[in-house]
């Protein structure tokens, strides 16, 4: 059925540091090698050596510039993927119950075998974590690496999601938020945590932590200006040079 | 969003046909035997080649039937549906009409709500998106379902209904566009809310995931095309209302009927391709495009 949940035994979701995400795109590569290689149609490309190559991800990682009032702008690296929401527009638009989310976890899945392709998830989406696949006609998304998370083929230490294993700088978190005592839970407490366009009324389970605040920059040593400044004339083969070009340029 | 001729011919088209259907249904024109035949012949040709299009933009169109099973959460399960069900009850109440000459009245009655039943929840695919603001409106379903009625009753011969309908679908469309202009604002998602960063500063996309496009882009972040937003607009109202109605106040003939309909369809595709050209998805917003 596509109508949701009343409520989910767990929560699962990822919690994003968006002051330690470097913008590397590790999460987008081992997101595309699992779950190419896994669960489901493979994430295809089309044209990917030719002059306009595209294809389909499950996580895509974005960049902006944040100016804020006062201070140099901020680079800010931001990983987006499925937010797995508690009030998800997507399954409950789905003619044909490919879409749903999953009880016992709150993980938004969906069947393809049962999806006609009709793209409607994707537009019920704020935030454009569904793709359909061009290759194969059915609609893909983040599954939470749903075929790593329970899979005791595994080492334990494997089974999280691709993109958190993956990731070298520790921004990417998961865990069950529905739990307040789990890790996740704590440290969205204690970062402020927020959610993507609250306004669209999703509920999403995945949290970003904003980044923390910056030094101030107009901090400069009080003492500089009594410093003695380094090299004020060159010397050895660059000084020889400068006295060289000045006599040729005559300046 | 991205204007697919497949819908849009599906949407224009099987609105013509339901609104047709909504008008026979009722016995706007009661007819009978040959000339019954030749209204429910327009009728389902309409209809059908509307549904038969949108199987167009599906992905997996082989696994259409199993869009029939989710009317309870999904407007687009509803409308598949609801538009079987009134192909059904209307074509017996036009086989009784056709073959046997008879009038089954509630049974068209019946055809007739289920018809404009099936023009709403088309709309309603559109009007449930909050993430199209400019969809997201009453006027979305009350356009949709005025100018079925108008245009089925153009079809149907119904110049006084027409005349009222096309009035009120001209009201309603330019309605639409004033106050969707300004729903994306009213909405209040900006680049700030969608990334979180605006309790920072003032957001800019810097650099986008990757350097080509992507099917987010392709299918919601259409913007090739409203440059031209306001000509269309007119072009749109003055076929779609302004020149039928012309038409059918300097004469009632086979002539101007036919070319009152042509016209009215012309603009009518014209609106609806206006109303995917000008609609903004909230996800261009992480893309810094509208």
């Amino acid at each position: 059925m596509t109508t949701l949940p009343a409520s989910t035994e767990k929560k699962l979701g990822l919690v994003i540091d968006l002051d330690t995400c470097v913008g590397c795109h590790a999460c987008v590569v081992s997101c595309k090698g699992w779950n190419t290689e896994n669960y489901g149609a493979p994430l295809s490309d089309q044209d990917p050596y030719g002059a306009d190559p595209s294809g389909t991800f499950l996580n895509r990682v974005h960049s902006y510039e944040v100016q804020p009032n006062e201070g140099p702008a901020q680079l800010i690296h931001f990983p987006k993927s499925c937010l797995h929401c508690d009030d998800a527009p997507c399954v409950t638009v789905c003619p044909t119950g490919a879409s749903y989310k999953r009880v016992e976890d709150g993980i938004v899945l969906v069947n393809e075998s049962d999806c006609i392709g009709c793209g409607l998830c994707a537009w019920a989406c704020p935030y454009g974590a569904r793709e359909m696949d061009q290759a194969a006609g059915v609609m893909k998304k983040c599954t939470l690496c749903v075929d790593r998370i329970y899979n005791e083929n595994l080492p334990e230490e494997d089974r999280q999601p691709a993109c958190v294993r993956t990731c070298p700088a520790g921004a990417r978190h998961f865990g069950d938020l529905g739990d307040p005592d789990s890790d996740v839970s704590q440290l969205v407490a204690e970062r402020g945590g927020m959610d993507l366009m609250p306004e669209q009324g999703t509920k999403p389970v995945n949290k970003y932590l904003p980044p923390r605040p910056k030094d101030t920059w107009e901090e400069v040593d009080i003492l500089a200006p009594l410093l003695e400044p380094v090299a004020p004339e060159a010397d050895g083969l660059l000084g020889w040079l400068d006295r060289t070009l000045s006599k040729v340029g005559g300046k | 969003m991205h204007p697919a001729p497949s819908i849009i011919v599906f949407t224009v088209l099987s609105g013509l046909g339901f609104g047709l259907l909504a008008f026979l249904g009722l016995g706007m024109p009661t007819v009978f035997s040959g000339v019954a035949f030749g209204y429910f012949t327009i009728a389902y040709l309409l209809a059908v080649i509307g549904l038969a299009s949108s199987a167009f933009h599906l992905g997996n169109p082989q696994r259409a039937l199993k869009a029939f099973t989710q009317w309870r959460s999904s407007w687009l399960s509803r409308e598949a549906c609801l538009s079987v069900a009134t192909l059904i009850v209307m074509g017996i109440y036009g086989g009784a009409l056709v073959f046997f000459n008879t009038k089954l009245s509630t049974l068209g009655l019946i055809g007739s709500i289920l018809a404009l039943a099936t023009v709403f929840a088309t709309s309603m695919i559109y009007g449930q998106l909050k993430t199209v603001p400019r969809w997201n409106s009453w006027t979305t379903p009350a356009l949709f379902v005025t100018l079925s009625l108008a245009g089925g009753a153009l079809l149907a011969g119904q110049i006084f209904m027409t005349l009222a309908f096309l009035v009120l679908a001209g009201v309603l469309q330019v309605l639409a566009w004033i106050l969707g202009d300004s729903r994306f604002a009213q909405a209040g998602s900006t680049q700030g809310t969608a990334t979180g960063l605006d309790r920072i500063g003032t957001v800019r996309h810097f650099e986008s995931p990757h350097t080509g496009t992507n099917y987010l882009l392709r299918e919601m972040v259409h913007q090739v095309g409203r440059k031209h937003a306001q000509t269309l607009r007119i072009i749109s109202l003055g076929l779609m209302v302004i020149l039928p109605v012309v038409l059918l106040w300097l004469g009632v003939t086979y002539v101007t009927v036919a070319l009152a309909a042509l016209s009215h369809v012309a603009g009518a595709l014209a609106s609806r391709w206006l109303f995917f050209a000008e609609a903004e998805h909230v996800v261009g917003l992480y893309y810094g495009k509208r």
